[in-house]
């Protein structure tokens, strides 16, 4: 477990960073918390020339309020989420995903814009963010630009971020007081990682569904959310039998991933039944 | 005070968890090199080609090593088991060239070693060797590979079948042609490894006229046999250390390639060369276990009696024979299949294929799993079949308490009581009222299940006239030295050895008892073959049983001296002399008395002995038992199953064994505890897959899932002491024996959640997945 050998250079600010990125172009990798990359590098499955760690950049390392939006540094840690009070007051959902994801340790250095940027199909954040109607904020040299995270996740391991451009934030909504939240992973019992998750938004009006968004992630290639379900359960009563309706159409049309643990038919299927646990929490509805 | 019965912590627990272990990875030697294997990556293939220039002139590069090197130069890797009367292949067949020559025959076979300065420059330059293959057809699960057309691993014979072993007793056509019923199924048990959490690791070191091997092993003295006889190394001038050993669960009792071809690499080189496992590398270089197939079928009357068992087992070996493979697939398997039951016939033929994949041996319980798996499973579906609780149906077969209870297949029970666990069982747990939440959770839509077995182990290995008699080119007994200090402390060499079990405290906790010595004047050192005397190490719960007994052996013996000596200076015979609690006194005047710390400072320094009495206090013991010993017990777990996901939650496990006299019991309970987790483990998480051709499907802990601790419920687990006569101490082994009854008490239990469904039986790994499948492929009965 020894990677191929590199060349280390540490960037102090942003436009360090950015520079270093433009002048060695796709020979080098952006180094955040390193809690994806380095096990690749080790595996020799990611061998880059030069490893620019941005780990230092403690500008990039913030959760504050911007009216109604709560905007996130791109090196603000998964633990940083999980105990924020900020965090827990306005966007509970987003704890509760953050401390989801792998061990203490883990979550003590690893990153949200190094999870983002990694686009790996089953982690935790991409269904949660796409179910917050999240904006990637990155930089480059020319310039900064906002993505929104409908558009962000292109094929397992690509975002729509440039060969030299930085995710340098994630914006998102508050809840607000009639909107609900809620995310479910069936975790891998290797990885821990996904092998089906869920995450929604719904906001209720007199019991009444009024706005839903639901994303899914981990059983296709790309977490996706579903529109269908979401123009289904608009206006629909907030009751067992609506989401039971909509259950069945989870997955509808989708490319699964299947392998030797859990294989395509079993993963829809699980799925939906996620998506139940999912709108009954959002919803709190027993059975 | 008697330290034995005390639940005393481990003494190493304190080194080991500040980072204070010697692990072989902390070893560093002037002058050390670095090993980094290159290893097939196809499944069946001819070796075209093996290009190392540009590795050879890599930087840091020391030396490239082939197969075609050293093939005159050293000898193959055999087994060390060859059962009589099975047609086992030759040892030309089974044995494997250190470095693959011409031929690969699986993932992760040996193809080269590349050998730098440093670690990282061994890592690149292995990337730089050019292997050209010419890939063949290949087989890599059982059912395809004892098909007549199938892919041939081995050229030379005709299948592909390694040995066939057949036990029968008593009249089977007759108690099948006169059952009631009779019930068969195919059962399947999945490979899984025993995944230690150390990788092997081994530094050779033959530089200076000797060898030196530290090797991360649980048997040093099979390890310098094996050095002897494959590389023609005088045995005397072999030293192997196991230092400390981050567990074995069999993974690291057999004998591999790699320190082999590091051994005699050093020879050439005349340098001291490391080679670690990577984590990954572990799952295609280090053993798998289980991967049985097995076709029984049971006699049975309507009242639940079991007459017959008939059957053919089919163990998956990989590319060859392991070093004691032979004796997993047929002795430890058969020999216990009818378990603790009064069977009159029994008819089973143990058969061993080779495939295209990793060397399959022993895997904590090493066949024995198997056994019981299968054993247990039949008995739930023949209580299922009849309408029996299977606890009752269990107790109508259990076989009689007894000092001498021959089963069918001719083992020798010396110390069975299921009474004893039964009622102890009775006391700690409410079976009636866990049936019954069971019956009414099922009425609201819960489906919990409950599987209760009953186990029973061969553990000790032990008797060496036995062991030898059904094929292991080995003895099985165990050795100690206990030896006085002039200050009047202990030493204590043993023969076995402790990655994990904690039989420094154990071995300390006899001697202190046996001696009166206090337990921290006391050291238990092994794991070197220049320390120690010839012993066969740790593995089949043998640590206690066998080397506690060896020691305790010892213990007695330099009593025994004391006394002549105390006799002397007390001016008495030794026939007026009595021991206890350390002091040696005068029967008729316990005043009159010395210490044994005193008497030993009189020995060491010899100044004043009785005629004919060597100075020194120390006295070696080697103990070989008559009998293997048989722990034995209940096990009970209870689960939920979620039917809409295939989840499985543990609810409560129970576990009541039979271990003899517990000499520790927090170290018995963690024993027990760590074998439940196994079992556990085995039955829901772990799962070593192949593609149909070969390919490791699961080949990092990216793929392969250990239980973790938040998996794990609760186990609880009582103990019941019917001491072995087998030994003086009166200890049964229970290493393995929570693994055993775990397997299968959790598949029993998954599978009873399963029963609304109509499932009545499903092969493992119990993955969510495949319950899910189950609970859909029953044509939907009782669906939500
Ligand atoms: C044992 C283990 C278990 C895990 N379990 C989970 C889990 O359950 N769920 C889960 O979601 N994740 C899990 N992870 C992954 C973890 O969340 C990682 O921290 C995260 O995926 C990557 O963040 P990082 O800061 O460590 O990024 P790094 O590893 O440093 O970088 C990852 C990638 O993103 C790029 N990158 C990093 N930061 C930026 C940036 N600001 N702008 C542009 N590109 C950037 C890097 O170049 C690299 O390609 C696990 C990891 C481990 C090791």
């Amino acid at each position: 477990m020894i990677p191929a050998s590199f060349e280390y250079f540490r960037a102090n600010s942003v436009d360090e960073a950015i520079e270093m990125m433009a002048k060695y172009g796709d020979e080098a990798k952006i180094l955040a918390g390193g809690q994806s990359l380095i096990p690749m590098m080790k595996l020799r499955f990611a061998r880059p020339a030069k490893l620019i760690d941005i780990g230092r950049i403690d500008s990039l390392r913030y959760i504050t309020l911007d009216g109604d939006t709560v905007k996130i540094g791109g090196l603000t840690t998964h633990r940083d989420l999980e105990t924020s009070n900020l965090i827990a007051e306005k966007i509970p959902v987003l704890a509760e995903c953050a401390h989801e994801i792998a061990d203490l340790q883990i979550r003590n250095v690893g990153t949200i814009g190094g999870s983002l940027a990694h686009a790996d199909p089953s982690a935790d954040y991409p269904p949660v963010m796409l179910a917050l109607d999240a904006t990637v904020v990155a930089r480059g040299q020319n310039g900064t630009r906002e993505i929104s995270i409908n558009d962000f996740f292109i094929s397992p391991f690509t975002t729509a971020l440039g060969q030299d451009e930085l995710l340098i934030e994630v914006k998102i909504p508050a809840m607000k007081s009639n909107e609900k939240g809620a995310y479910i992973k069936i975790a891998h019992p290797a990885t821990g990682f996904g092998v089906v998750n869920c995450a929604v938004k719904i906001a209720l009006s007199n019991g009444k569904i009024t706005n839903a968004r639901v994303a899914f992630g981990s059983f296709v290639t790309v977490p996706y959310r579903d529109e269908s379900i979401e123009k289904f359960l608009q206006e629909k009563e907030a009751t067992v039998d609506t989401i039971k309706q909509a259950s069945e159409m989870v997955a509808e049309g989708k490319d699964i991933i299947g392998d030797y643990y859990a294989d395509a038919d079993y993963r829809r299927n699980l799925a939906k039944a996620v998506f139940l646990r999912v709108m009954k929490k959002a919803l709190n509805l027993d059975s | 005070m008697t330290a034995i019965g005390q639940p005393i912590r481990r003494f190493e627990d304190d080194r080991l968890i500040r980072g204070h272990g010697q692990y072989v990875e902390d070893i560093k030697l002037a002058k050390m090199v670095y090993g980094v294997f290159v290893r097939s990556q196809v499944a069946h293939g001819l070796i075209k080609s093996i290009n190392t220039e540009e590795a050879k002139n890599a930087k840091g590069v020391v030396a490239v090593i082939t197969g075609n090197d050293i093939k005159e130069k050293v000898g193959k890797n055999f087994t060390a088991w060859i059962v009589p009367n099975s047609n086992q292949v030759s040892a030309e067949i089974s044995s494997r060239p250190l470095l693959a020559i011409d031929k690969v025959r699986y993932v992760g076979e040996p193809v080269a070693l590349v050998i730098a300065e440093s670690r990282e420059e061994a890592y690149d330059a292995a990337e730089l060797v050019d292997v050209e293959y010419e890939e063949l057809p290949a087989v890599a699960n059982i059912e395809k590979a004892i098909q007549e057309d199938a892919p041939l691993v081995h050229e030379g014979v005709s299948r592909n079948i390694a040995l066939s072993w057949q036990i029968k007793n008593g009249d089977v056509e007759k108690v099948f042609s006169e059952a009631d019923k009779l019930i068969k199924q195919r059962i399947y048990i999945n490979r899984a490894a025993p995944i230690p959490i150390e990788p092997r690791a081994c530094i050779a070191d033959y530089t200076n006229g000797r060898l030196t091997l530290w090797i991360t092993s649980q048997n040093p003295h099979i390890h310098r046999f094996y050095l002897a006889n494959v590389l023609g190394i005088p045995e005397q001038k072999i030293r192997v250390i196991a230092p400390d050993v981050g567990g074995g669960f069999g993974a690291k009792i057999d004998v591999y390639n790699e320190e082999l071809i590091l051994c005699y690499a050093s020879s050439l080189l005349k340098r001291p060369i490391k080679w670690v496992e990577t984590r990954s590398e572990h799952f295609v270089a280090s053993l798998h276990g289980r991967d049985f197939l097995v076709d029984v079928e049971f006699a049975v009357m309507n009242d639940g009696r079991v007459l017959g068992i008939r059957g053919q087992s089919y163990a998956n070996m990989g590319a060859y024979l392991g070093t004691v493979s032979p004796g997993v697939a047929s002795v430890l398997h058969g020999l216990i299949l009818p378990g603790p039951y009064r069977i009159e016939a029994f008819d089973y033929t143990t058969n061993a294929v080779f495939t295209n994949t990793m060397i399959l041996d022993a895997d904590r319980g090493a066949g024995r799993p198997e056994a019981i798996f299968v054993l247990e499973r039949m008995m739930d579906l023949i209580a299922d079949e009849l309408g029996i609780d299977p606890l009752e149906l269990r107790r109508r077969n259990y076989l009689p308490a007894g000092e001498n209870i021959q089963t069918v297949t001719g083992l020798s029970y010396d110390s069975l009581d299921f009474s004893k666990v039964l009622s102890k069982f009775g006391e700690v747990s409410d079976y009636q009222a866990l049936r019954d939440y069971q019956r009414k959770a099922r009425e609201e839509g819960k489906y919990i299940g409950i599987g209760v077995v009953s186990s029973i182990d061969i553990c000790g290995f032990a008797p060496s006239p036995v062991v030898g008699a059904v094929g292991l080119q080995a003895g099985q007994w165990e050795s100690a030295v206990v030896r006085f200090h002039p200050t009047g402390k202990v030493t204590v060499l043993s023969g076995t050895h402790s990655h994990g079990q904690g039989g420094d405290t154990t071995y300390a906790q006899i001697v202190s008892d046996t001696l009166g010595v206090p337990l921290d004047s006391i050291e238990v050192l092994h794991g070197d073959t220049d320390m120690i005397p010839m012993g066969w190490g740790t593995y089949g719960s043998r640590g206690t049983s066998t080397g506690g007994s060896a020691v305790f052996k010892a213990a007695e013996k330099v009593k025994e001296k004391g006394k002549l000596i105390a006799a002397h200076l007390l001016k008495l015979s030794p026939e007026e002399i009595d021991f206890s609690n350390g002091n040696y006194f005068a029967k008729t005047d316990p005043s009159k008395k010395l210490s044994i710390q005193e008497v030993a400072l009189h020995a060491n320094v010899g100044w004043n002995l009785p005629a004919g009495v060597e100075p020194g206090l120390e006295a070696q013991a080697f103990f070989d038992p008559p009998n293997f010993t048989y722990p034995f017990g209940i096990h009970l777990c209870m689960v939920e199953v979620m039917p809409d996901t295939g989840e499985v939650k543990i609810l409560k496990y129970i576990a009541v064994d039979d271990g003899g006299k517990i000499i520790n019991p927090l170290l018995a309970e963690a024993q027990i505890h760590g074998g439940v987790v196994h079992g556990i483990g085995h039955a829901m998480y772990e799962n070593i897959a192949y593609t149909d051709d070969g390919q490791l499907l699961t080949g990092s802990f990216n793929e392969y899932a250990l239980p973790k601790a938040h998996f794990i419920p609760r186990i609880e687990s009582y103990f019941t002491e019917t001491p072995s006569p087998a030994n003086p101490l009166g200890a049964k082994g229970i290493g393995e024996e929570g693994a055993i009854a775990a397997q299968i008490a959790v598949a029993n239990a998954i599978i009873d959640a399963l029963e609304p469904f109509g499932v009545k039986h499903l092969d493992g790994p119990y993955t969510p997945a495949r319950i899910w499948k189950a609970i859909h492929q029953s044509n939907g009965k009782n669906e939500n």
